[in-house]
């Protein structure tokens, strides 16, 4: 009896055997490897995206660091009152404005080079050696102290773009002067200032001052980063409390029905359209039907804000999805009506991701380019703009605009442009982490 | 068999109420007052038919505990006491149940007043993210209870101290909520919960993720705050049913099997279904 029990056991053991977790051989190897294998591809992949970051950047300082300075040739200067004042009357403002300080350069220019004297080629050259606007520094002067007038001074003037590009080391000397833009002559006319010690390097404080212009050396970022800010401020004012009250409405008070099913897709949908389309919808709808001014922030910061829209609504949606349940029931269960249980509790909860969602459309509009070419935003201003009607660019697009210039001394400032769009990026982003840092707490 | 004590079940259940009733009003009938009433009470999520034709009285200061297996419908009827069902869609309940006679699901009814004087505690403790005054503060502020920033403070001392937790944290009433032990956070939900100052306080397995001594501190807590409110209490656990309340109901499947006063049901179950659930032989 008992036998026939014991057998009957192990026959009922052995037909369903109980096999123990597998803690040898293979199966274990096999898990390690993977793991293994997949902490290897992580780490490859995050390298490899280091490393195309890294690439990039270098690439852009590397090109654009040389645009924060540039070379400026000490000159002695002669205010001679007979090419200031050659009617030899009295010194009246209104003349001194129209005088031909550009003569003073070049007298100075012929006194400094002799040699070029009489043969036009070689004065043009000579003359070739200022940037254009540089008679407006010996005006200001004047201006603002008229005793100069009949002394003799030293004066820094800005080299053009070629002669900059040459102290910057940018001009191939080895090329056949035939492909140079800085001929032979020149060369050594700098050479000579430079071993002199004329030739000093300054910082550009005027890239970050003035507008944009034809000539690299006068050209700066400065009205097109009042533009982007004007454009931003435009955006931001619209798409966020726009987008924040569409996503409350949506999440904690829109009922279940198939309408608000079909707007939820819609702004899915939205958040995926080329943002060209905003720029062809914001020509059609805010230039020709509303009549609003071209090349406005105003206008910009519309079709950016509209841009920018779905990408707040989604990402502020999940940020209030994602505050505990618990929190709603705690609030309500005290007699929170559903408008204080959202102001009072999710509203605050949600804000680091409400935050985290508007810095991303945020920073997309700043970088967006297409959309502002279709409502005239690609103008050439020179001007700084002050209101949100006045003709502006964005930092972007004045980057492609420098970016499609012939001229050599534009390429360091396309990157230099980047440059001062990234850095703008970056304190933008280090706002939004300190506000975010405000609203988070500790669970 | 538990169909058979279905069958046994729904024929005395009528019985069994009355008979509940007669009991204790035979005992206390000069001290009971009713306070919540329900009649008929069917809830729906959607197509399932979770609580079925509940009548159950509820009496004022004293603790009735819910319990029943998990899924039998005890939260989801403590949720109708205070409409916190309202918040799911598919959910509806049909039915009366009164409040002081007035029935809450009347459509002239604010939710918002009825949650203040039906408070809630839940099985999680759920204090906001603010500080441990702030908490407190939250419910006399959003219903204008206190005049003043002395009054304020006094109501968070009274609660604080109402709640067994004044001790503990008159120190760091600026700190998180958030940050004091489970057994802490739950006796700060339940000042929170006193500090609206609400007829009813309903708790959802209070205890349910405490250790024993928090257990026992927030029992003795149910017990001092029966002289001023209303509590029902949700609990799986025989031995707190019996340690805190006066009088305990048994659901089951979403019926009520089964009500009476605690000493009644745990030492004299008429129906055999509850005296298999409290005596551990099922659930």
């Amino acid at each position: 009896m008992n036998n026939t029990l014991s057998t009957s056991l192990n026959k009922s053991a052995s037909s369903q055997t109980i096999r123990l977790p597998d803690f040898s051989g293979s199966h274990l190897a096999k898990r390690y490897a993977s793991e293994r294998r997949f902490r290897i591809l992580g780490i490859a992949s995050v390298g490899v995206a280091g490393i195309i970051l890294l690439i990039l950047l270098s690439s852009i300082v590397s090109k654009g660091y040389s645009a924060f300075w540039l070379h400026k040739v000490e000159l002695n200067i002669t205010f001679s009152a007979e090419v200031l004042n050659p009617d030899g009357s009295t010194l009246e403002e209104v003349k001194l404005k129209q005088a031909n300080y550009l003569a003073l350069i070049h007298n100075a220019l012929k006194e400094k080079f002799p040699a070029a004297v009489g043969n036009r080629r070689k004065i043009r050259m000579l003359y070739g050696m200022i940037a254009p606007k540089a008679d407006l520094v010996l005006r200001d002067m004047v201006l603002s102290n008229p005793s100069l007038i009949g002394t003799t001074k030293k004066v820094l003037l800005k080299l053009s773009d070629d002669w900059d590009s040459l102290s910057k080391g940018f001009i191939n000397r080895d090329l056949p002067e035939s492909d140079r833009r800085i001929k032979d002559l020149e060369i050594n006319w700098h050479d000579q200032l430079q071993s002199e010690g004329h030739i000093h390097s300054v910082f550009n404080a005027d890239f970050f001052t003035t507008g944009d212009s034809r000539n690299p050396e006068e050209a700066g970022i400065y009205s097109s980063l009042i533009g982007s800010i004007l454009t931003l401020t435009v955006t931001l004012l619209i798409s966020f409390p726009l987008g924040v009250m569409s996503a409350i409405y949506l999440e904690e008070f829109a009922p279940n029905n198939r309408f608000i099913d079909f707007i939820e897709i819609n702004i899915n949908n939205l958040a995926a359209v080329p943002s060209v389309v905003f720029g062809v919808l914001g020509l059609a709808v805010f230039l020709n039907f509303f009549g609003l001014p071209r090349s406005a922030p105003l206008v910009g910061g519309l079709v950016l804000a509209l841009m920018t829209l779905p990408t707040i609504i989604i990402a502020a949606r999940s940020a209030l999805k994602a505050v505990s349940p618990s929190i709603r029931e705690a609030a309500l269960s005290l007699g929170a009506s559903p408008l204080q249980v959202v102001t009072h509790h999710v509203l605050p909860m949600a804000m680091p991701g409400i935050l985290s969602g508007t810095i991303i459309g945020m920073a997309q509009a700043l970088g967006e380019t297409a959309p502002l070419l279709m409502i005239g935003m690609v103008a050439f201003i020179v001007d700084i703009p002050r209101t949100f009607t006045d003709p502006a660019t964005v930092m972007s697009v004045q980057v492609y605009i420098w970016s499609d210039s012939p001229e050599r001394a534009f390429v360091e400032r396309t990157s230099a442009g980047i440059m001062v769009l990234l850095g703008f990026l970056v304190l933008m982003n280090a706002a939004a982490i300190l506000l975010r840092k405000r609203f988070e707490f500790r669970w | 068999m538990v169909e058979r004590y279905k069958m046994i079940n729904i024929a005395m259940q009528a019985a069994n109420n009355n008979l509940a009733l007669k009991l204790s009003s035979s005992k206390q009938s000069a001290k009971r007052f009713t306070k919540i009433e329900s009649r008929d009470v069917n809830v729906y999520y959607g197509n399932k038919h979770a609580l079925k034709h509940v009548n159950l009285s509820v009496y004022k200061n004293e603790v009735t505990a819910l319990i029943g297996p998990s899924g039998c419908g005890k939260s989801t009827f403590l949720r109708c006491l205070n409409r916190m069902n309202d918040v799911i869609d598919i959910c509806k309940v049909t039915g009366k149940i009164t409040l002081d006679d007035y029935d809450i699901y009347n459509s002239s009814l604010d939710v918002v007043q009825l949650r203040a004087r039906v408070g809630m505690v839940f099985q999680k403790p759920n204090p906001f993210p603010k500080s441990i005054y702030d908490n407190i503060a939250y419910g006399p502020r959003i219903h204008g209870i206190a005049y003043g920033k002395a009054e304020l403070d006094e109501i968070v001392q009274n609660c604080l101290d109402r709640a067994g937790l004044w001790k503990e944290v008159s120190d760091r009433l600026e700190q998180p909520g958030t940050n004091l032990s489970g057994g802490q956070q739950q006796r700060l939900c339940i000042a929170r919960a006193i500090a609206v100052n609400p007829e009813v306080i309903l708790m959802d397995e209070p205890c349910s993720a405490l250790d024993p001594i928090a257990t026992a501190r927030i029992e003795e807590l149910i017990e001092e705050l029966r002289e001023n409110f209303t509590i029902i209490i949700v609990t799986h656990s025989m031995q707190q049913a019996a340690r805190v309340s006066q009088r305990t109901a048994f659901f089951h499947l979403g019926e009520l099997l089964e009500v009476g006063d605690t000493k009644t049901i745990f030492t004299n179950p008429i129906n055999s279904c509850t005296q298999g659930y409290i005596t551990g032989r099922f659930g």
